[in-house]
């Protein structure tokens, strides 16, 4: 039997989403991006909202998400994709307006950009990829490093007394007035990505009907950042991120 | 009223002239001495008429951020400040000018460094013209000496900066923020529609209606070549602006013995010193550049011609003075007089300067 009969239209259960590009991603083999990038372009074609997304990309590894997501985009510079997605929400307010930002972006640089916007309410969706290090820098510290973990800039691991604390930007997210749905998911298991992707869905919903700000918090992993396999990253997040960082709603309204 | 004479602050005039030109959001952050233009625009609520948006920032790098996300969407965007806070703006600006994108910035020079002073200064001059943020780019740079072009330069910095999508900034200094004038406002414009905005801005990132290709509002390209041909492409569009939009004014250059060249507020003591000198039986002409950067190299080096000296007179310790001396390749004495720390020359102290350092500088 030949490949192309078995792959008829009636047979298909996977096939890339019509929004994602077909092209090389520059993402790590591992990387959690890929998949979190597979599940926007899926719900924003879903939802039927394509002619009027504007994606806001961060600076970090996402940087180059317009390469990949079929939708108009507007890049950053680092930490501002909060507040220039608030101007582009406010000005055409029928828009979906979406900001994709990583740790540094939205717990060090942006923080204040970040929890401003959520905190006026912003009618927009925060997707937050957390997975605790600089990746496209070449793996420094970030706001998110767990206690004891080696960086490049903390090559012994983070200790409290000359790195302070990981920083839980979206318990903070959480009790703004502004935000109405705070959530914190992963992509590690089929299971997750599932949950992610309804997540996601809510969150777009949310702004269609203008409740806010909604917030995505997705915990990744950066295997070649944490220099593990892929693999035993995802084992790795499980046992030690997932403790600081638990999993599920912490505001839905 | 059409027409209407009124009396009011450069810092108000500047937001009656954004709702009028029809201007889509203005995003800032307070500070002294032009926090009256967020002021008088949240007082004069014009998203209730014209629908333009006025939002304040939580700092003035989220409201130029802001400023670059509504650019990037094709919309006529704003934001104000002063010094410190058109420091902070910097990185902003930056990628504004590296995006190609139309905005406009007013800068309220108040006297620095650091905190500085919130009285009057002219010392941005060289932030303002020379870059300021980082990289290869310049904007289009006019400098208000009146209420008046406070008003008339809001329509022409957003006209140029839609006309050669670069970001434009109003340089004024504290004086022509705060001095109330008479002034006549234009008459209100309707803000383009959304449609209109596509239609005007094809390259905007505002949503694939009709399901078009994708616009993506970047300033960033990892291949050199690429880089290259992006930044060709930015001093292209410079050289063509330098070549059609250099402005300037000039009072009594011909048949002068000497020239002074200041710009903003400080030209008009610069002209009633000129009236003083001439009782004096002293000839002096006054070269205003209007556009700083472009400068009007050639106009000042063709008024140059035939003058014993020329007298740079700015609120700062010496920065349009460099440009005056490359435009005339040096082959006349320039001095600069200028005061520092918020204080204003009076046009007696201008006549002494150029009768000091010019006219007969053994004696000084």
């Amino acid at each position: 039997m030949e490949i192309k009969e078995i792959i008829r239209e009636e047979n298909k259960v996977y096939s890339t989403p019509q929004l994602l590009d077909e092209v090389d991603m520059h993402y790590c083999p591992g990387c959690s991006h890929g998949v979190v990038h597979k599940l926007v372009a899926e719900v924003i074609h879903e939802m039927g909202l394509t002619e009027k997304t504007v994606g806001v990309s961060p600076v970090g590894c996402a940087v180059f998400a317009y390469n990949y997501i079929d939708v108009d985009w507007v890049e950053a510079a680092h930490g501002r994709a909060p507040a220039v997605a608030t101007a582009v929400k406010r000005l055409w307010p029928d828009d979906v307006v979406f900001t994709y930002q990583g740790d540094g972006d939205m717990a060090a640089i942006g923080t204040a950009e970040s929890i401003h916007a959520a905190n006026r309410g912003e009618n927009i969706v925060m997707i937050f990829v957390n997975n605790a290090i600089y990746g496209m820098t070449g793996g420094q510290m970030a706001p998110t490093t767990l206690i004891g973990q080696k960086t490049a800039t903390t090559p012994y691991g983070r200790r409290v007394d000359l790195n302070g604390h990981p920083l839980e930007i979206t318990e903070l997210m959480k009790i703004l007035d502004g935000t109405c749905y705070v959530t914190r998911q992963s992509v590690h298991t089929p299971a997750a990505v599932r949950k992610t992707k309804a997540a996601l869905k809510k969150a777009f919903e949310n702004q269609l009907a203008k409740k806010g700000t909604s917030v995505v918090e997705i915990v990744s992993t950066c295997n070649s950042g944490w220099k593990m396999s892929p693999e035993k990253a995802n084992d790795w997040m499980v046992e030690n991120m997932f403790e600081k960082y638990p999993l599920g709603d912490l505001k839905n309204i | 009223m059409k027409g209407e004479v009124t009396l009011m602050k450069g810092n108000e005039a500047v937001a009656h002239a954004a709702i009028r030109y029809g201007c889509d959001g203005y995003f800032g952050y307070p500070i002294t001495p032009q926090s009256e233009v967020l002021e008088t625009l949240e007082a004069l609520m014009p998203w209730e008429t014209t629908g333009m948006v006025v939002l304040q920032a939580e700092s003035e790098v989220a409201a130029i951020n802001m400023v670059y996300g509504g650019a990037a969407t094709g919309k006529a965007v704003m934001t104000s400040s002063s010094s410190p806070g058109i420091s902070l703006k910097q990185e902003g600006i930056s990628y504004i000018a590296a995006a190609q994108l139309p905005a406009l910035i007013l800068n309220v020079m108040r006297g620095g460094p650091g905190l500085g002073t919130i009285q009057p200064s002219q010392a941005d001059y060289f932030q303002a013209t020379k870059g300021g943020g980082h990289g290869d780019y310049h904007l289009i740079v006019l400098a208000p000496s009146s209420v008046q072009e406070m008003v008339d330069f809001v329509g022409l910095g957003f006209d140029l900066s839609f006309k050669y999508l670069t970001p434009a900034m109003i340089l004024a200094d504290g004086i022509v923020g705060q001095m109330m004038e008479k002034v006549v406002l234009p008459e209100q414009r309707p803000r383009r529609t959304d449609e209109e905005v596509k239609k005007q801005c094809p390259w905007a990132a505002n949503g694939r209606t009709g399901m078009r290709k994708r616009n993506v509002i970047t300033s960033l390209e990892m291949e050199p070549a690429k880089m290259e041909v992006n930044n060709h492409r930015l001093q292209a569009v410079y050289k063509e602006i330098e070549e059609n939009e250099t402005r300037w004014e000039e009072i009594g250059v011909e048949g002068a013995d000497y020239l002074m060249v200041a710009f903003g507020s400080i030209a008009r003591i610069c002209d009633k010193a000129r009236e003083l000198a001439a009782e004096k039986g002293i000839k002096v002409g006054i070269i205003r550049p209007i556009t700083l950067w472009p400068f009007p190299k050639e106009a000042v080096n063709k008024a140059a011609e035939g003058k014993k000296g020329i007298l740079v007179v700015e609120l700062n310790a010496g920065q349009m003075i460099e440009d005056v001396r490359l435009a005339i390749h040096d082959r006349l004495p320039v001095e600069h007089f200028g005061r520092l720390g918020g204080i204003i020359p009076s046009p007696t102290e201008v006549v002494e300067a150029l009768e000091q350092k010019i006219i007969n500088p053994t004696k000084a």
